[in-house]
């Protein structure tokens, strides 16, 4: 039988049991446990009989404030939407040049654009909208699809070789793997493209594969680039005279896009924002690469 | 180690390792081309590794009956220097993933390394590798002193132990080629769930065994807690993944549950995960390595009794604050929440009772750094579940929630808590197991502690301070009704916080690498104990009433 014994430092008796050497004193549970128990208890009592808590088959207790999460998520929608409705009804309504002429409502366009913009297209264009390799630079002038308003607004409904029924579809054939230009011929027009917008550059390169050059742009590319290279907005075809480059205006970029093709993948986003929010961006967009110059 | 087996023991463990390679090998048949193919091979060589080791030592002399009347340690050992591994391995992962999330590149464009799959290996390698092994040897060596029995036989605790580590190296193997479950802590497939069943009924029988061989009339708290934990991690990893393979030799598996449903009892999982792999397991480890470097008599009795039925009930109800302001019906989280803040007072009442414990030998706390971890750990244990039942009341998980201050919690229990008491635990147990008078170096001891809770208190303030900024951020409107910051404004801003996390866990990792060095040291080179104190350690000391020593056949 197990024999207590007392504790010098605290005077409590153990429980008379021994552990390899480890005891327990056998004191009574401190008041204030149960105290703090009894508050933590009738705390839950208390929320449970306000709030949804108990399952009863196949309901459950909806406690006496009637409140459940989802008509309160509801509420807070609401709540929202009526605190934007001052300034989101006049965007709705009012057509884009008239805002585009209305500093205050400009002003909000700028401050609820670049969160929309950082949050949906600033992986791919960048926080500043300066683009990359392969993400067209949107604070800039150049335009495959058009710069106005409007253009920018349709481009974001449709997207651009997307999956929208309506999508624009921007084509840059693969002229050399599909075996429509051989090797030296892309050579000669990508010399003649340079020529376009840096002749510097190719002022050590022969006569003749400039003048090649340029007699394979016109066969094959003026139907979508233009006569003289500044491109067609219709097609989605980039001027090519200027110094804004997707893909890059160096001569193994430019030979790389001949003989690959490019197709860039600019996703629609009609269905995932709502009007409101692509007509904010399309204006976002516009300002942004006007504010650049 | 194979020379103290029994010729039975010996023949059982190579039957049983042969019969695992040929299972090794017919999953690297069936499911060649399929990671459950690589797995098998793993299992292969690993089998083949312990059937070398086995017959190394085949042909050695039967071991002493003598050594029925000391306790059986050598797994421990083993376990503590595993678990050390591990735990050198996992806090390595805990780094690299922190400095992923301050300089992504450090990625290097390969898919074993992207942050989705060094992730788990690091929760696997600290949770299972690092915390498993050390619950593992610490059980097996506080079930035999607090029963004043030896461990019924020599194979099990061997079986359990390889056969735990086995799982743990299936999961981490697994994780770098992509293999999961996509569970959180529940990860491993099928094939590795079915064998971690096998080895953890194992486990539980042992640990059943060896009590019911005990000389003592009463069971000490340390072992309730250790046998909840085994109990309760049975239950839960069973259920929560139950799974239909899509074929017998593919390592992908379907879950049982869907939608919801499956969200709850993952998260019941995850909950109860924390509750009994890393509190009640290691609230053990406190019971006893506390009590016994202090010297002193556990604070109060009752207060074991209150609080550990307390956290036992409570918990299994929390799961669901895991899941605030989800699909989930309002009901369950009203549940999860209140049962959430009820649990505070059970665990205040195991932190307090560890900490008022040490009333009478805080001058001990002041001069030994092994107690000091283990003081610390007990605060850190307040801190974190204070924390954790704030987090719980809806109104505040939703700003917390999503955020790094979840994580900043975690952390404050995973390095503050789970980490410290073990290394207070291990520093204890070390010098016991290799019989030595002391620690190699106690100057190193304090150096791990300073570098530890250093490391702990970076990590943890650096969390806070990001988590509430990302939580305030992603909730400021301005003035037109719109969001204010844009997600990769928040992600910006977290920056300064992510290197200075990755800062303290370096502090951190560096104080495992002199902690691991000063156990091996101590090892080699610490004076030894003398015959008669080592003495001391065996099953029967009390002189009075020399009882049979109830050990081995
Ligand atoms: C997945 C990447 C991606 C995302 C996200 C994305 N874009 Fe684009 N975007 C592109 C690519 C690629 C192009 C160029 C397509 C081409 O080369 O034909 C493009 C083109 C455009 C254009 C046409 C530019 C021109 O010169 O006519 C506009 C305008 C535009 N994006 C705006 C946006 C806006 C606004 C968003 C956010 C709602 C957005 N983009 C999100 C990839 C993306
Ligand atoms: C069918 C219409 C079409 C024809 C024909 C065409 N292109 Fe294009 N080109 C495009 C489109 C559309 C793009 C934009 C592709 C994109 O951004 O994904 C483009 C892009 C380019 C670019 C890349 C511009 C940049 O910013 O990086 C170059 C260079 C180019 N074209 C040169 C040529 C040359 C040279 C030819 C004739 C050999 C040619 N294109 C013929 C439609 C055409
Ligand atoms: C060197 C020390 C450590 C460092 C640097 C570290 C770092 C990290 C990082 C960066 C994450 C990912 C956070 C995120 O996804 O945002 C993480 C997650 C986690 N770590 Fe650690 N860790 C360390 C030690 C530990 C230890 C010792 C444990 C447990 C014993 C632990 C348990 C966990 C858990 C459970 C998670 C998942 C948290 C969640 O899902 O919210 N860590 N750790």
């Amino acid at each position: 039988m197990s024999v207590g014994e007392r504790d010098p430092h605290s005077g409590h008796m153990t429980t008379g049991h021994d552990w390899n050497g480890i005891k327990e004193l056998n004191r009574p549970v401190p008041k204030i446990i149960w105290l703090f128990l009894a508050a933590t208890v009738i705390f839950s009592v208390v929320y449970w009989i306000l709030m949804p808590a108990w399952p009863l088959g196949v309901t459950y207790t909806h406690g006496l404030l009637g409140i459940d999460q989802r008509d309160s998520l509801e509420a807070q929608l609401e709540e929202g939407a009526q605190q934007q409705s001052a300034w989101a009804d006049q965007i709705r309504e009012a057509s884009l040049a008239t805002i585009q002429e209305d500093p205050q409502l400009m002003e909000t366009v700028r401050k609820t654009g670049a969160t929309l913009f950082g949050d949906n297209c600033a992986v791919c264009h960048g926080t500043e909208g300066n683009g990359g390799p392969g993400y067209p630079n949107l604070s800039d002038q150049a335009w495959l699809w058009g710069g106005a308003p409007e253009e920018v607004q349709e481009t974001l409904r449709v997207g651009i070789n997307a999956e929208h029924p309506e999508t624009r579809i921007g084509q840059m054939m693969a002229f050399g793997e599909n075996r429509m230009l051989g090797r030296d011929e892309i050579r000669d027009v990508v010399t003649y493209v340079q020529s376009l917008f840096n002749p510097d550059a190719v002022a050590d390169r022969p006569e003749e594969a400039l003048a090649n050059g340029e007699e394979i742009f016109a066969a094959n590319c003026v139907s979508c680039h233009a006569e003289d290279g500044s491109g067609m907005t219709e097609v989605g075809a980039p001027n090519l005279t200027d110094d804004f480059w997707i893909y890059g205006g160096d001569r193994q970029s430019l030979y790389d896009t001949i003989f690959y093709g490019r197709q860039g993948v600019m996703p629609h986003w009609e269905g995932r924002l709502s009007p409101l929010e692509r007509k904010v961006l399309a204006l976002y967009v516009v300002d942004m690469s006007n504010r650049e110059e | 180690m194979i020379s103290q087996l029994t010729k039975g023991e010996r023949q059982l463990a190579l039957v049983i390792s042969i019969a695992v390679a040929f299972l090794g090998l017919a999953m690297a048949g069936g499911g060649f081309g399929n990671p459950l193919g690589f797995h098998g091979f793993i299992v292969l060589l690993f089998a083949l590794g312990v059937t070398f080791l086995i017959l190394s030592g085949y042909f050695a002399p039967e071991p002493s009956p003598e050594r029925l009347k000391r306790y059986y340690d050598d797994p421990i050992k083993v376990g503590v220097i595993l678990s050390l591994i591990w735990g050198v391995i996992g806090m390595f992962m805990g780094v690299w993933v922190a400095a992923l999330l301050a300089w992504p590149e450090m990625t290097f464009d390969a898919a074993w390394a992207s942050f989705g799959r060094l992730r788990p290996v690091h929760t696997t390698g600290v949770i299972f590798g690092f915390g498993g092994n050390a619950l593992i040897a610490t059980s097996f060596h506080v079930m035999q002193r607090t029963s004043r029995a030896r461990m019924p036989d020599q194979f099990s605790p061997w079986f359990v132990l390889l056969g735990y580590n086995l799982f743990c190296l299936l999961a981490v193997s697994g994780y770098f080629i992509g293999v999961t479950q996509s569970k959180e802590y529940a990860e491993p497939e099928w094939y590795a769930d079915i064998w971690l069943v096998v080895v953890w009924v194992t486990y539980l029988v042992l640990y059943m065994r060896t009590l019911a061989r005990r000389q003592e009339p009463h069971i000490y708290v340390a072992n309730w807690y250790y046998l909840a934990f085994i109990l309760v991690v049975a239950m839960l990893h069973i259920v929560n993944n139950l799974a239909i393979p899509i074929s017998l030799t593919a390592a992908k598996s379907y879950s049982a549950f869907s939608g919801v449903q499956d969200a709850m009892t993952q998260w019941w999982y995850g909950h109860n995960a924390v509750a009994f792999f890393l509190t009640a397991g290691f609230l053990g480890m406190m019971y006893y390595y506390l009590p016994k470097r202090a010297e002193r008599p556990i604070f109060s009795y009752r207060l074991s009794i209150v609080s550990f039925w307390g956290i036992t009930f409570l918990y299994m109800w929390a799961g669901s604050h895991h899941l605030h302001y989800t699909a989930l019906p309002h009901w369950v989280q009203t549940l999860g929440m209140t049962f959430s803040v009820m649990l505070l007072v059970p665990s205040w009442a195991s932190a307090a009772n560890a900490l008022l414990t040490l009333n009478g030998a805080w001058h001990k706390v002041r001069d030994d750094a092994t107690l000091r971890f283990m003081m610390v750990a007990a605060v850190f244990y307040g801190i974190s579940t204070f924390e954790g039942s704030f987090l719980a009341i809806r109104p505040v998980n939703s700003l917390s929630h999503y955020t790094d201050w979840t994580v900043g919690h975690v952390h404050a229990g995973a390095l503050g808590w789970v980490a410290l008491i073990t290394f207070g635990a291990i520093y204890t147990l070390a010098p016991i197991l290799w019989k030595r008078q002391r620690m190699y170096s106690p100057a190193l001891v304090e150096v791990h502690f300073w570098l530890a809770l250093a490391g702990t208190l970076v990590y943890v303030f650096a969390m806070w301070n990001s988590g509430i900024i990302q939580g305030l951020m992603w909730r400021t409107y301005n003035e037109s009704g719109t969001l204010a910051y844009s997600f990769v404004e928040s992600v910006e801003a977290m920056h300064p916080y992510y290197i200075a996390r990755t800062a303290g866990g370096l502090l951190f990792l560096a104080g495992i690498v002199v902690g691991f060095y000063n156990i091996l040291m101590t090892i080699r080179r610490a004076p030894s104990l003398e015959a008669s104190a080592a003495k001391q350690d065996e099953p029967v000391t009390s002189g009075a009433a020399p009882s049979p020593v109830s050990a081995g056949e």
